[in-house]
């Protein structure tokens, strides 16, 4: 189990090696999330339609490893960006991926880049 | 770099590891924690909750990762067998040897069995790891499977064997409480209160014994019963042993450290052992003759020990506070400072009402000034006022009754909290003060409980300061000019019925559009399933319309399960259901391979199905004419009846022709919470429908109705609201009954919480309904008329529409389907498979 959790690391903007083309626009549903599949990751991308951001973490939750972030609803507390886990309600933070409450679990976090209606997810391999 | 090991990762254990990690100089130590349990430190105080959700995670003091982002090395499954104090050595029981600079003794205690004959058998356990707590689990189930109306028995009746006795009650098993003295809590209550408190505890169900000395386990390899005297004796299927703790002192005997006469590695009050090198802390250590089993003394102690080693000193109060109140859900028992007190020492004032279970008693001192101690049963809500009266020795009212007895004008006899000494100590837990606590709002700008508490960790312990907590919170804001309000959350400065008129008022057209003019910021998952409720409570839109607001079980029309697939239930009104569509139920679920259970709303529930599966289960379940059960939303699940006048030779009406037309007509109804309904076809109330949200009940001449009652956590029984009603009476009741709730309950306050809070009550609930005394009635009723007029399935919805289609899909970019999801073979099913 612990290996599935070992293969989501933060990835930066700085460090992205593959800008990885996960569909269009309007293929993600607005103002929440959808999962995308790279290599053997599943990544949650978050489309915050009413602040035209866009946010990625792994869709495990650490909580109770399960596959399910991206079926979460966000929003935000304060000026971060959050998704809350379906199951628990745990919150995360979108920009660095933080427990907001506070507590020692934390998602991994990943860069999004929309270019020509294109929406692509960096990875570091 | 100096080496610190710390033997035994408990709450102590661990405490001393976070309070080290935080102060400057750790950086210099080497900190390794043995512990022999298989899992890192977790909060025992609150074991019992690991029977509600089996969940160990959740009780986690911290997780793994925490020791090692901390630079503290764990080693968990592993004892410390041995010390060497010349060589400054330990042993493990894995046969690896550590030097260390200091060691920390954090062994705490075990559960103390007596020598009894027999406590070795089968069934007989003790109550202290999460691993006694899964054989218990384990063991009930497998008796009560043989056996329904298996007992269980609890050994001892002090504060945790009552806590046991609570526990074996809800895993199902009759209850019996064995104690040796001749009163309950015999440390902590005199002999009346103890009474009240038996009185109480046998009106919940559970079966009290006292001045009974076991001198016997009975059975044949597993327990069949216990053995007072000769021919005293009661049958029971099982036994927790709860008389009493033993610090686990092996490391101190073998080493040759000073020890109690009775145990214990003696401290002093800078929880020096008699080796300079050697602290001892929590339950193990004794301190002024003492063990304490509570977490606060421990904590402290923990604190102390970080401070020798760090070259600070510090030491341990002369006196340590006993108080304590028991964690028992629904009676409340507390006793602080000294509960029980020669005559020559002050008067006691006691104030005791059998008949509602209710004993105060608070010893004052001789010249009356000050607070010496006392006990509450029945009702403890001013205990944390007055452990702090007494903790701080503040002035008491010159009638100290005042301060037990019930106040004539509803108001408390204290003062504002905000009263209290700054140097009062709040949490004792994280060793808070008033002072503290209030500074983290005037000085570092908390704003809420909850900032409040992220900054301070108050109430995180054991969490018995909650209350004051709150007030203090709630009182400085005030003080400060800041407005308390319920609201919904930081993106709404408004409470849900307010949310309610203001979209209804101005014909909100979408969540959106709400934020825009009445919000802040981008919502969260508190707003957003209220406003969804708002809009299809006003305008009946399917959960279909604005997906991105609806709880993940709305938006996807399926409740959620653990391994994060889904259940799919649809709608059989009234539990009546025809061979063909079982048939067909039966065909669906083979054919996607999905665990089938009838429900308890008389229906039956499909687990197991994929996100990508669910419209095409639903495909086939629409055409063969079922449609949503809606079991994923807050809105109307089932009417449960019972077969009535139609078959039973007792029924009075058709209970089950009412039932049809009644969960026909709320179907796709959202509220704000769910709500249920059930029909009876006579008194003896086979369709339970007293534990519903609304019920009726078929009597000569029509229908009585009950409503605002449920089942789970807090059940309670929905109350008479009218009598002998006939059809049309009965549905024009309901009619603006529930759209009376619907308009004003808070956002997840099912109806019997509301009519709990409605100011007059049962009373002005049924002015209001029957008597129209707000002169609304025809409004509620056509509102609900038009809400019915538009229902619609959301799931037939979803199937005719490609565009709703495209949410049923794992990835966005690939066919591929979740490989996570793991089932194993159970019962001729399949079941999630466990971590
Ligand atoms: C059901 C229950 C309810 C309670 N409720 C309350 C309450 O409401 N309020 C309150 O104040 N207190 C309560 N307590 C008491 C409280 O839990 C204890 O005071 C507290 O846990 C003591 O902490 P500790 O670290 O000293 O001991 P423990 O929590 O017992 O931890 C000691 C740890 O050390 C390990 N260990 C022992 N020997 C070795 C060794 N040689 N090598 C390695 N590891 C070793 C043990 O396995 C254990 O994990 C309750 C206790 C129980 C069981
Ligand atoms: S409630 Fe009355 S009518 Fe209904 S099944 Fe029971 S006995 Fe028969
Ligand atoms: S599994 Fe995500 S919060 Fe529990």
């Amino acid at each position: 189990m612990e290996n599935i959790l070992e293969q989501y690391k933060s990835v930066s903007n700085t460090d992205v090696k593959t800008w990885f083309k996960v569909g269009v626009i309007s293929d993600f549903p607005e103002n929440s999330g959808a999962c995308i599949k790279y290599k053997t990751k599943q990544i949650a991308v978050f489309n915050f339609t009413r602040t035209g951001k866009w946010y990625a973490s792994q869709n495990l939750c650490p909580h109770k490893m399960e596959m399910v972030i991206s079926l979460g609803m966000i929003g935000n507390k304060e000026d971060v960006p959050k998704v809350a886990c379906p199951l628990h309600k745990k919150n995360f933070s979108l920009e660095d991926g933080s427990n907001l409450a506070g507590e020692d679990y934390k998602i991994a976090v990943y860069p999004v880049k929309i270019e020509n209606e294109n929406v692509y997810i960096g990875f570091n391999d | 770099m100096k080496k610190i090991i710390i033997v035994g990762n408990g709450m102590v254990g661990y405490k001393f590891c976070e309070k080290f990690v935080a102060q400057e100089h750790s950086k210099n130590f080497e900190i390794t924690v043995f512990g022999e349990e298989p899992r890192p430190a977790y909060d025992r105080v609150h074991l019992s909750e690991f029977f509600e959700n089996q969940d160990a995670k959740a009780l986690e003091m911290a997780p793994a990762e925490w020791y090692k982002e901390n630079g503290v090395t764990l080693v968990v499954g592993e004892r410390v067998s041995d010390i060497d104090r010349n060589n400054k050595t330990i042993a493990t029981s894995k046969d690896r040897g550590f030097s260390y600079d200091y060691l920390v003794l954090a062994t705490g205690s075990s559960a103390f069995v007596p020598p009894i004959k027999g406590v070795e058998k089968e069934g007989v356990f003790v109550y202290r790891t999460i691993e006694d707590l899964e054989d218990m689990l384990a063991y009930a189930a497998k008796i009560k499977a043989k056996k329904p109306n298996a007992r269980g028995a609890i050994l001892g009746g002090g504060l945790l064997g009552l806590e046991a006795g609570k526990a074996v009650m809800d895993m199902g098993l009759e209850p019996h409480i064995v104690e040796f003295a001749s009163k309950l809590m015999p440390r902590q209550l005199d002999s009346r209160s103890s009474q009240v408190l038996q009185l109480k505890l046998e009106s919940i169900g559970l079966n009290i014994h006292l001045s009974k000395a076991t001198n016997q386990i009975l059975g044949n390899g597993a327990i069949t019963g216990m053995e007072f005297g000769e021919d005293d004796a009661l049958d029971v299927d099982m036994l927790v042993i709860s008389a009493g703790i033993r610090p686990r002192d092996e490391l101190g005997k073998t080493s040759g450290l000073e020890m109690g006469a009775r145990g214990g590695i003696v401290v002093d009050n800078r929880m020096r052992t008699s080796d300079k090198n050697i602290f001892a802390i929590g339950e193990v250590a004794l301190y002024n003759q003492m063990i304490y089993g509570l977490v606060a003394p421990g904590y402290d102690m923990a604190t102390i020990a970080v401070n020798q080693i760090l070259g600070e000193d510090s030491m341990m109060a002369e006196n340590i506070d006993m108080s304590t109140k028991l964690k028992l859900i629904g009676v409340d028992v507390a006793s602080f400072g000294e509960p029980f007190m020669p005559a020559s020492k002050g008067h006691s004032v006691i104030f005791e009402n059998k008949t509602q279970h209710l004993y105060k008693r608070i010893n004052v001192s001789l010249d009356g000034k000050k607070l010496l101690g006392g006990i509450l049963i029945g009702d403890a809500t001013d205990y944390n006022m007055l452990h702090q009266v007494y903790l701080n020795e503040m002035a008491i009212p010159e009638d100290a009754a005042q301060l037990i007895l019930p106040a004539s004008d509803g108001g408390s006899s204290f003062g504002s909290v905000l009263d209290l000494p700054d140097t009062a100590q709040v949490c004792s837990c994280e060793s808070l003060s008033k002072g503290e606590i209030c500074c983290s709002i005037t000085e570092d700008g908390c704003n809420n409980l909850s900032e409040v508490i992220s900054k301070t960790k108050a109430t995180t312990g054991c969490g018995g300061c909650k209350p004051m907590v709150v007030d203090l919170v709630n009182e400085t804001l005030k003080s400060l000019g800041k407005e308390v309000k319920d609201t919904v959350c930081e993106h709404f400065n408004y409470n849900r019925q307010e949310l309610y008129d203001l979209v209804k008022i101005n014909k909100v057209a979408d969540y959106d559009e709400a934020l825009n003019l009445f919000g802040d910021g981008h919502g969260c998952e508190i707003c957003k399933p209220v406003f969804a409720s708002i809009f299809a409570t006003i305008t009946m839109e399917t959960a279909n319309r604005q997906p991105g607001i609806q709880d993940t079980n709305d938006r996807f029309l399926a409740n959620i399960q653990r391994n994060g697939t889904y259940s799919v239930v649809p709608r059989v009104p009234g539990g009546e259901i025809t061979p063909q569509q079982l048939i067909v139920l039966g065909e669906v679920a083979k054919k996607y391979n999905l665990y089938t259970k009838i429900t308890g709303g008389q229906r039956i529930d499909l687990f197991g199905a994929q996100v990508h599966e669910l419209p095409l289960i639903w495909k086939d379940l629409i055409d063969a004419g079922f449609e949503s059960g809606h079991a994923y939303g807050k809105s109307l699940r089932t009417v449960k009846s019972c077969v009535g006048s139609t078959w039973c030779r007792y029924g009075m009406h058709e209970s089950v022709t009412f039932a049809i037309d009644i969960e026909k007509r709320y179907r796709g109804l959202r509220s704000p919470h769910k709500f249920k309904g059930g029909v009876s076809g006579c008194i003896r109330e086979c369709a339970e429908a007293r534990g519903k949200d609304f019920g009726l009940i078929a009597v000569e001449g029509g229908w009585n109705l009950y409503v605002c009652g449920n089942g789970g956590a807090t059940p309670k029984h929905a109350v008479l609201f009218a009598e002998q009603l006939d059809d049309d009476t009965a549905i024009k009741y309901l009619d603006r009954f529930l759209m009376y709730y619907i308009r004003t309950a808070g956002p997840l306050v099912r109806t019997a919480p509301w009519l709990d809070k409605l100011e007059g009550g049962i009373d002005y609930l049924r002015q209001v309904v029957i008597e129209d005394s707000l002169g609304i009635a025809e409004d509620l009723e056509n509102e609900m008329k038009g809400l019915i007029g538009k229902y619609e399935c959301e799931w037939k919805q979803a199937i005719e529409s490609p565009e709703i289609l495209k949410r049923f899909k794992h990835f966005v970019n690939s066919d591929d389907t979740d490989e996570n999801i793991e089932f194993v073979p159970m019962r001729g099913q399949k079941m999630p498979k466990p971590w």
